[in-house]
């Protein structure tokens, strides 16, 4: 069924609602301005807090009860899992993400959505994400495939 | 203490916001079954320009085209919302702090498997304890920056 050419124009149009909900909600919590992150990581408004908590309240049902309830997704073919390790090179990575995030309060996410919101300020950190990225890639791909 | 002061702006767009957040990573998981993390889009984005084994793997490719379709999502959602007339206040930071920040933001999230969305939503949603180390370990980390950021006047 998820290989049919109208059911896939369907998965397209779901992942392209999704990104723009969720956009939208990045807008709506201010979560787009860098300024909302910084104050509240150096404590000035804990709002982040709830817009997290939210978020992750509504994925717990989505994650936990729905895949129990549906054998498939509504258009794919299977409730697919994030590939994840934790080891000391993630914990690295971690370190180094909290680092950039703490200096600019961007997060990738709130970077695109931010520029739809007009702020061509964040074209730069856009940009330097995606170096960070090929910068990933030439340093750790070496040797792996 | 005083909630107020914890929430000087109020919580409603806070509760608003998030629950779009979430509403639309929810929709991409419970329609297509993917976890919508945003981070994975910089590296495979570069397997459309670069050959190198690395940014040609399968996850990769097979992934690319749905994670460019939800990143162009996320900007038309911003757009959306500000083409709507909806209140936004602007936002000015220095180019060299979103340079800077922007680089090891796209190393970090990479090599940390994850950023706010992929670990904080979705991995936590998923129950996944080495997401919930991760985003202690970044939230440390990112309030230790900003502090020491503010301290410094930078």
């Amino acid at each position: 069924m998820s290989t049919t050419p109208a059911s896939r124009r369907l998965e397209g149009l779901a992942t392209l609602a999704s990104g723009v909900v969720f956009g939208f909600g990045l807008a709506w919590s201010t979560m787009v301005r860098p300024e909302s992150i910084i104050s509240f990581l150096t404590f000035e408004d804990f709002g982040l807090l709830i817009v997290l908590g939210v978020a992750v309240a509504i994925n717990l049902l989505a994650y936990q009860l729905v895949p129990r309830l549906w054998k498939k997704p509504a258009l794919g073919s299977a409730f697919q899992r994030r590939p994840f390790a934790l080891d000391r090179s993630a914990v690295a990575g971690g370190i180094l993400f909290g680092f950039g995030w703490g200096l600019c309060g961007v997060c990738p996410g709130p970077a695109l959505a931010g520029i739809g919101t007009g702020n061509a300020d964040l074209l730069v950190a856009l940009a330097a994400i995606l170096a960070g990225a090929l910068l990933h890639g030439l340093v750790c791909g070496r040797g792996k495939s | 203490m005083n909630p107020a002061s914890l929430f000087p702006n109020g919580v409603s767009q806070y509760a608003v916001g998030g629950a779009l957040i979430g509403l639309g990573v929810a929709l991409l998981y419970v329609t297509t079954g993917r976890p919508g993390g945003v981070s994975t889009f910089f590296s495979a984005a570069w397997s459309w320009l670069i050959r190198m084994p690395f940014f040609r793997q399968e996850s990769f490719l097979e992934s690319r085209q749905w994670r460019l379709v939800y990143a162009l999502g996320l900007v038309l959602g911003g757009a959306l919302y500000v083409a709507l007339g909806l209140p936004l206040e602007a936002s000015h930071l220095p180019a060299w702090k979103l340079a800077l920040g922007g680089l090891f933001i796209g190393f970090g999230a990479r090599l940390g498997g994850g950023c706010t969305s992929g670990h904080g939503i979705c991995g936590m949603a998923s129950l996944s304890v080495g997401s919930m180390a991760m985003v202690i370990t970044f939230l440390a980390t990112g309030i230790a920056t900003a502090w020491l950021v503010k301290g410094l006047g930078l």
